[in-house]
């Protein structure tokens, strides 16, 4: 680690990220404050309704609803994701030829448009035309993402599965290739098993990668709009409207501002919050 | 040698799993509307290349790649350039609200576009820049930049100190310092941050959606328009699908050697 | 405890070697005997460490048989071949407490509990470790992690042998001394193999009874520190082993002796032997040690004269080619132009770089 040295000019270097940034985020998010606590009949007429909306959006049942959806969605796709992603990892050569070409065809889903992905799963599952759909159909069993909530929910999480895996993958990979080989040298000699290098050697050094990886598809998968609005438009009925869905279908659908801006602002704080419990928890006795 | 092949299988499995999807979507664009519809096949019977004959003739589709492109790459380049001296701050000096700035900058990674559609859309109205590739590289800048000053802070972290003292005691000044010996030294960084705020900023469509209409209007927007409106293009929707996929297998390329220290954003 | 034999070992790390650079070690045959210390001493990149990977089973040979009392383990892996082996760099298992780093290769072998409390214990108190047992071994300093890493090797019964490469680099001077006297008083009180990688020569010569010389792929001498300052088999080793190292003189065969220019040499070696005779480049090599200053010797011209503290070195120029001479404390130079002598015994001709063999006693 570099030993920083004290310098208040620094400042110039940072101004032009800051400018631009708070651009971008201080305006929006004073619009979105300003309107959480109005109500609007258009024509730039606004009342002060002080914390009324966020009442009403923190007892909605819509909102409970998309926010159990949510965390569902996500704590389904974390607990399948991670795993998979270090299984994966573990189970690639560490070098020879191919393994480019291995990294490159993982990173591709990575790389696709999400309407794309959502558009590409549609095709793919469709019952009658769509290769998944018609096999889960040819197993006897009956399957309609369309119609059948359940269905809907095993599509849009395994396109997460096919589109995110590959992120979680990369990271290990990459925290895997720097474990010095002295330390896997030393545990063979050791006599450790498979479990107990993966427990004691490689677990530990991903450690870092990991916490990166979580907080990533945490906060993506807690974001997630375009991939399951377009494969299920947040159907059947609303069994798939997660809490992106529902913010927009309120904002841009309804126009209903004030609402929207209140759920707006629950939402982020939210994502902050769980961001920094996980971060947290992650890093605990790190410094000790 | 038995045990190698076995454990092989696991990343052979996950990239056919991975294959599975796109392989359809390639063999659907080749498939005529008739075929899509009235059988199932799989690969195609009757070879066409109408789909991919409109896409490249018809404006409404392919100034819909122009535009993605446009704007994709005037946020990257934004993006790079405005990051590398914040990130060159954050990984030499001290100052005050450093880890602050950093984190606020961060949070707004954490941001859910959704959040920010709507107001983006009156922000960006007002000041007339509504509908231009301009308005989408701006409004991208918001998640990329955060995304690029992390990167580059790792990368520049593992480039040595001494590098700027030797070239200051060389007499060089700061700006040539850091065009000339910098920005040389940390070019793995550059590309693998370039990288990430290409694929963010090519992936995302709610902002792009919002701030366009119809001028600038990304492909991924027009794909949406014939998505919804009738299966009979699936064809259609399935070329310009898979011609999504180019641009962003074009890129993995040129960062291949770089890729798994990339994606743990230099911070192995 | 173990004898252990390598035979015809060579390794090559391309798939398919062809050149004699693509081969990191060249035909090795050696036998390290059982209780030995040894050193294995050569230069970065002479494959040490490929020699020492092959004999603990991390590494496949390309070619040849590693045998450990007769017996072959070329096919077996690490843990069956019962070896311990210390790395440049402390490998600790950072989520374990100091002691269970310590039992972590016993546990793993199913010994039970009482007998892997009292081993650890044991060790802990050799390195000084009884401390810090509680403690995670992320949190101790560098210094006890290596003794962490060396503990982990002594801490098993019965191991064939202990192997250590460069253990001491990253552990400071101070305790450089103590570790490395430490070692030498465990090997002599338990007995075990032992071969210790390094590229310092000071270290070998302290800490080994035998001395195995590599360079480039290939193991050009293997003795006592005696032999290897007193009779180097190569010029390499002459030069290697030694501060400052052999000194090399161009030379050529006349009438049946051996010349430096015009002068005659009286050499250790057997000119007139059929090998002696043969093609190649032809060198006279003397220790700086070896040759002294007299009245009636060949003349040569001193150039200047540095101090190494008890000691001094003479840098002197014979026949055109600069040399240097070892002058103890109390000796003195004669001046600018003064004569030498070469002690024969010492004195020794390499043709090619490999020692000539010495005239019959």
């Amino acid at each position: 680690m570099i030993r920083r040295s004290a310098n208040q000019k620094a400042w110039w270097l940072v101004l032009p990220v800051v400018a631009l940034v708070a651009f971008n985020a201080v305006i929006p998010l004073m619009t979105v404050v300003n309107y959480s606590f109005q109500e609007t009949f258009g024509e730039n007429v606004f009342f002060w309704e002080g914390t009324k909306w966020y009442l009403q959006i923190l007892q909605s049942e819509r909102f409970h609803a998309s926010l159990l959806r949510q965390l569902i969605f996500t704590a389904t796709v974390l607990a399948i994701e991670i795993p998979l992603g270090i299984a994966i990892a573990l189970s690639m050569p560490r070098r020879g030829i191919g393994v480019s070409l291995c990294l490159v065809l993982m990173a591709l889903p990575l790389l696709i448009p999400w309407n794309v992905v959502g558009a590409m799963w549609n095709i793919f599952a469709l019952p009658e035309i769509g290769l998944l759909g018609r096999a889960i159909n040819a197993l006897g069993i009956e399957y309609n993402f369309t119609r059948q909530p359940g269905a809907a929910w095993f599509t849009v999480i395994l396109m997460d599965v096919w589109h995110w895996t590959s992120l979680v993958v990369l990271l290990c990979y990459a925290g895997l290739c720097a474990i010095p080989d002295a330390y896997m040298q030393a545990a063979k000699i050791d006599g450790a098993g498979n479990w107990q290098v993966f427990r004691h050697i490689q677990l530990p050094k991903l450690k870092r990668v990991l916490t990166i990886a979580v907080l990533l598809r945490f906060m993506d998968s807690f974001m997630i709009y375009t991939e399951p609005f377009v494969l299920t438009g947040g159907g059947p009925g609303n069994a798939t409207t997660f809490l992106s869905i529902d913010l927009v279908k309120i904002a841009l659908g309804q126009f209903d501002l004030g609402p929207a801006a209140a759920m707006s602002l629950i939402y982020f704080i939210m994502i902050l919050l769980l961001c920094w419990i996980f971060y947290t928890l992650m890093m605990r006795g790190e410094e000790r | 040698m038995r045990k190698i092949k076995w454990s092989a299988l696991a990343p052979a499995a996950y990239i056919l799993f991975l294959l599975l999807p796109i392989y359809w979507l390639v063999n659907m664009s080749f498939k005529t509307t008739n075929e899509i519809l009235g059988s199932f096949s799989l690969w195609p019977a009757d070879f066409t290349l109408d789909n991919y004959r409109v896409i490249f003739t018809d404006p409404t589709w392919y100034s819909g790649y122009i535009n993605s492109l446009t704007y994709v790459l005037i946020n990257t380049v934004l993006s790079v350039a405005f990051a590398l001296p914040a990130a060159y701050a954050f990984s030499r000096y001290r100052f005050l609200g450093d880890k602050h700035l950093f984190f606020w900058l961060l949070t707004n990674r954490m941001a859910p576009p959704a959040v920010f559609a709507l107001p983006f859309f009156q922000l960006y109205s007002s000041i007339g820049l509504f509908d231009t590739p301009a308005a989408v590289a701006l409004a991208h800048c918001l998640f990329n930049i955060p995304l690029a000053v992390w990167i580059l802070e790792g990368f520049m972290s593992g480039v040595p100190k001494e590098l700027d003292e030797t070239a200051f005691i060389d007499g060089h000044s700061f700006p040539s310092f850091f065009v000339r010996v910098f920005i040389p030294a940390s070019g793995a960084g550059i590309g693998v941050a370039a990288f990430f705020c290409f694929m963010f900023s090519w992936v995302e469509l709610l902002l792009a959606k919002t701030l366009t209409s119809v001028a600038a209007k990304p492909i991924a927007a027009t794909m949406t328009r014939t998505a919804s409106t009738s299966g009979y293009e699936l064809g259609l929707l399935a070329a310009a699908g898979a011609l999504t996929i180019i641009p962003g297998a074009v890129v993995i390329w040129f960062v291949r050697h770089h890729i798994a220290r990339g994606f743990a954003l230099g911070r192995v | 405890m173990a004898e252990i034999a390598l035979q015809n070992i060579a390794h090559s790390y391309s798939p398919g070697p062809r050149g004699e650079e693509d081969w990191a070690l060249k035909k090795i045959d050696l036998v390290w005997r059982d209780g030995g210390s040894y050193a294995l001493l050569g230069p970065s990149g002479c494959g040490k460490s490929t020699l020492l990977n092959i004999i603990s089973g991390l590494l496949q040979p390309s070619a040849g048989k590693v045998l450990f009392d007769g017996e072959d383990v070329s096919a077996l892996g690490p843990s069956a071949r019962n070896i311990a082996q210390v790395f440049q760099f402390p490998v600790v298992y950072d989520t374990m407490t100091v002691f269970d780093n310590l039992a972590f290769p016993l546990r793993n072998r199913g010994l039970d509990e009482a007998e892997v409390r009292a081993r650890a214990g044991e060790v802990a108190e050799m390195l000084e470790l009884e401390h810090s047992l509680r403690r995670r071994a992320r949190a101790v300093s560098a210094d006890d992690k290596q003794k962490i890493s060396l503990g982990r090797a002594l801490v098993r019964p019965d191991v064939n042998v202990i192997m250590l490469d460069e253990p001491l680099t990253v552990i400071d001077p101070h305790l450089k001394w103590q570790l490395r006297s430490k070692l030498k008083q465990l090997h002599r009180r338990f007995g075990f193999t032992m071969i210790y990688v390094t590229h310092d020569q000071t270290e070998a010569l302290t800490l080994a009874d035998q001395i195995v010389v590599l360079h480039d792929g290939r193991v050009v001498q293997s003795g006592t520190p005696e032999s290897l300052f007193e009779r180097p088999q190569h010029t390499f080793v002459g030069h290697f082993i030694g501060s400052p190292g052999m000194n090399r003189f161009p030379a050529r065969l006349q009438n049946g002796a051996a010349r430096i220019g015009e002068l005659e040499i009286a050499v250790d070696a057997d000119l007139s032997a059929p090998d002696a005779r043969g093609e190649g480049k032809l060198e006279i090599g003397v220790r700086p040690e070896h040759i002294r200053f007299c009245d009636d010797g060949f003349p040569v011209r001193v150039h200047r004269v540095r101090d190494a503290g008890r000691y001094q070195i003479a840098e002197a120029e014979l026949q055109g080619v600069k040399f240097k001479i070892y002058v103890p404390e109390g000796g003195a130079v004669p001046g600018e132009d003064a004569r030498v002598r070469f002690e024969r015994a010492y004195t020794h001709v390499y043709r090619d770089g490999w020692l000539l063999r010495p005239a019959a006693a």
